[in-house]
C-alpha cells in the first residue's frame, strides 16, 4: 500500500478530482496549503509599498492506493494538473505500513 | 428673522450625512489593517462618536462657538449643557434662519470625525483606554479652540460682532474644514505616530490591508457623507450649497484619476486601494475650497491633490515614522493643497463672500492669509498633540506591550476577533 501526495495549483482542483473519479478512485483527502518552489512568490503593491508574497496557495491531495494502482493515479494527476507553466506542483509516493477502516475494523487492502 | 424650513431641513439632513462619515471612516481604516486589529481600528472611531458627543453638549459647543468671552482664541467657558440654546436661531457672523441647535449638531459631527481621523496613525498598537483619554483631552485643548479660530464668525447684533475667531476675522477662507479638520488631524497624526513609535516589524513583515472591499465601502460612505460636510456648510439649501456639492463631486473624481495614474506610472498597476485613497484625498483637498472656486478649478485641484498625495504617502518611509494608514500623506498634505489652492483659484464671481486669488487678479494677499491659517493650525496641533501624547505615554501609557501587539490588539483590548476564521479547531461551526 502506498500514500500518494500531490500538491497542485488551486485552479486545477476540479480537473484533478474529475480525472481521479474517472479512473475509479473513491477516497481522497484534500487540504488547502501554502508553499513555495521554483515558481517563487509574487509582489503586491499597496500605496507604493511593495510586499513580497513568498508563500503561494496550493491544494494538497492525499490518496491511499494499492501498489498496482499507483502508476495510473500518478498519470491521471499529471495529465489533469499540468498547465506547462512553472508552479504546477509535485507528486510523491510513500510506503504505508497499515490502513484500518474505522467503521468495521477491516485492515490492509480491504480498508483502502 | 423667521425660521426657514427648507434650510433647516437641509442642515439637519447634512448633519446625519456627516455623522455617517465616521462609521465610514471606521470601515475605510478597518479594512486597511490586518485582521488581528480590525475591530480595534473601528472601535477607535466608534468610541470617538460617543465621547465627543457627550463633551459637546456639556461644554464643547460653547468652547468652540460661544461668544460671551469675546475672545479670538476660544468661545466661552460654560457648562450650561445647551439648555440656553433651545429656541434660539443660529448666529455666526449674522443670523441664519435655522435653529441654533441645528447648527450645534451639524458642527458636532465635525468635532467627532476630526479626532477619529487621527486614529489611522496609531493602528495596531494603542491602548484603547488611553485613546479615549486622548480624544477627550485633544478635542478640549485642540479641536474646540481651533474650530473657534476658523469657524466662529462671532455673534453679530446690528454692526457689532462679538467673539469672532482669530483666523475667521482675518479673512482666512476655509469653507468646510481644510484647516480645522484635515490639517488639524493630519498634524496631530504626525505627532502621535512619533509618540507611539513604529510598529514591531514595520517595513520588515508584510502589513497588508486585510479587506480592500471594506476600504472601498468605507470610502464610498465617506464620499456620500461628504456632501453633507461640504454642501451642508452653506447652512442653507441655496446656490452656494449647490456649488459646494458639484465641486465636491468633481474634485473627488479628479483626484481618484490623479492618484491611480501616478500608481500606473510608478508601480505598474491601477490599484483599488489607490482609487479609494485618491477619492479621499480629493474630498480632503476640496473641503476648504468647495464654495470659493469654479467647478473647472475643482477638477484641477482634485487632479493635483490626487497625484501629490499618491507621492506624499511614501514620505513616511524616507523619514521613518509609522503613520500607519497615511493620515499625514492624505489629510495633512491634502488639506494644505486645498487651503492654499484657494489663494490661486479663489473667485469672488462664484461666491460674493469669497475673494479673488492670483488667477483672478487678486494678487498674493489671499494666498498669504491662507498660508497663515495653514501654518498656525498645523503648528499648534502638532505641538499640542506631542505634549498631550507624551503626558499620556508617561502616565497611563499609550502603547500596548509587545506581546499584546504581536497577538493583536483586538484580543488584548477587546477580547474579540473580527472574523471566525479558525474553522472547527478554533471553536467555529
Amino acid at each position: 500500500m502506498k500514500l500518494i501526495t500531490a500538491v497542485i495549483k488551486p485552479q486545477k482542483l476540479d480537473d484533478v478530482k474529475s480525472a481521479l473519479r474517472a479512473i475509479g478512485v473513491k477516497g481522497i483527502t484534500v487540504s488547502e496549503v501554502s508553499g513555495v518552489g521554483r515558481q517563487g512568490g509574487h509582489v503586491e503593491v499597496y500605496r507604493g509599498a511593495e510586499y513580497p508574497i513568498d508563500l503561494l496557495s496550493k491544494i494538497r491531495f492525499e490518496i491511499l492506493a494499492e501498489t498496482k494502482d499507483v502508476q495510473p493515479i500518478i498519470d491521471a494527476i499529471v495529465k489533469s494538473a499540468a498547465t506547462g507553466q512553472i508552479g504546477d506542483g509535485k507528486i510523491w509516493v510513500t510506503a504505508v505500513e497499515e490502513v484500518v477502516r474505522v467503521r468495521t475494523g477491516e485492515r490492509g487492502s480491504a480498508a483502502v | 428673522m423667521e425660521l426657514d424650513a427648507g434650510n433647516t431641513a437641509w442642515v439637519l439632513a447634512s448633519s446625519a450625512l456627516v455623522l455617517l462619515m465616521t462609521p465610514g471612516l471606521a470601515l475605510f481604516y478597518g479594512g486597511m489593517v490586518r485582521a488581528k486589529s480590525a475591530l480595534n481600528m473601528m472601535m477607535m472611531s466608534v468610541i470617538t462618536i460617543a465621547i465627543v458627543s457627550v463633551l459637546w453638549v456639556i461644554y464643547g459647543f460653547k468652547l468652540a462657538f460661544g461668544y460671551e468671552a469675546n475672545s479670538q482664541w476660544y468661545g466661552s467657558i460654560s457648562f450650561s449643557g445647551l439648555g440656553d440654546a433651545v429656541g434660539e436661531l443660529a448666529n455666526n457672523g449674522g443670523v441664519y434662519p435655522i435653529p441654533l441647535l441645528v447648527f450645534a449638531v451639524f458642527q458636532l459631527m465635525f468635532a467627532i470625525i476630526t479626532p477619529a481621523l487621527i486614529s489611522g496613525a496609531i493602528a495596531d498598537r494603542a491602548k484603547f483606554l488611553s485613546w479615549g483619554v486622548f480624544v477627550a483631552i485633544w478635542v478640549t485643548l485642540v479641536y474646540f479652540p481651533v474650530a473657534h479660530w476658523v469657524f466662529a464668525f462671532g455673534n453679530k447684533v446690528g454692526d457689532t460682532v462679538t467673539g469672532a475667531g482669530f483666523l475667521a476675522s482675518r479673512g482666512v477662507q476655509d469653507f468646510a474644514g481644510g484647516t480645522a479638520v484635515h490639517i488639524n488631524a493630519g498634524a496631530a497624526a504626525l505627532a502621535l505616530a512619533i509618540v507611539l513609535g513604529r510598529r514591531i516589524g514595520w517595513q520588515k513583515s508584510p502589513m497588508r490591508p486585510h479587506s480592500l472591499p471594506l476600504v472601498i465601502l468605507g470610502a464610498a460612505l465617506l464620499w456620500f457623507g461628504w456632501f453633507g460636510f461640504n454642501a451642508g456648510s452653506a447652512l442653507a439649501a441655496d446656490g452656494i450649497a449647490a456649488l459646494a456639492f458639484i465641486n465636491t463631486q468633481v474634485a473627488t473624481a479628479g483626484a481618484l484619476i490623479g492618484w491611480i495614474l501616478v500608481e500606473k506610472i510608478r508601480d505598474g498597476h491601477f490599484s483599488s486601494l489607490g482609487a479609494a485613497s485618491g477619492a479621499v484625498a480629493g474630498l480632503v483637498a476640496i473641503t476648504p475650497a468647495c464654495a470659493f472656486v469654479a467647478p473647472w478649478a475643482a477638477v484641477v485641484i482634485g487632479l493635483i491633490a490626487g497625484a501629490i498625495c499618491a507621492l506624499a504617502v511614501g514620505l513616511k518611509y524616507r523619514f521613518g515614522f509609522d503613520d500607519s494608514l497615511d493620515v499625514v500623506g492624505v489629510h495633512l498634505v491634502g488639506g494644505v493643497i486645498g487651503s492654499l489652492a484657494i489663494g490661486f483659484f479663489g473667485s469672488s464671481a462664484v461666491n460674493s463672500l469669497g475673494a479673488n486669488g492670483i488667477f483672478y487678479g487678486g494678487g498674493t494677499t489671499l494666498l498669504g492669509k491662507q498660508a497663515l491659517g495653514v501654518g498656525m493650525v498645523a503648528a499648534y496641533s502638532f505641538i499640542a498633540t506631542l505634549i498631550i501624547g507624551f503626558l499620556i505615554e508617561k502616565t497611563i501609557g499609550f502603547r500596548v506591550s509587545s506581546d499584546k501587539e504581536l497577538g493583536g490588539v483586538d484580543l488584548s483590548e477587546h477580547a474579540e476577533s473580527a472574523y471566525e476564521m479558525g474553522g472547527i479547531l478554533k471553536g467555529g461551526r
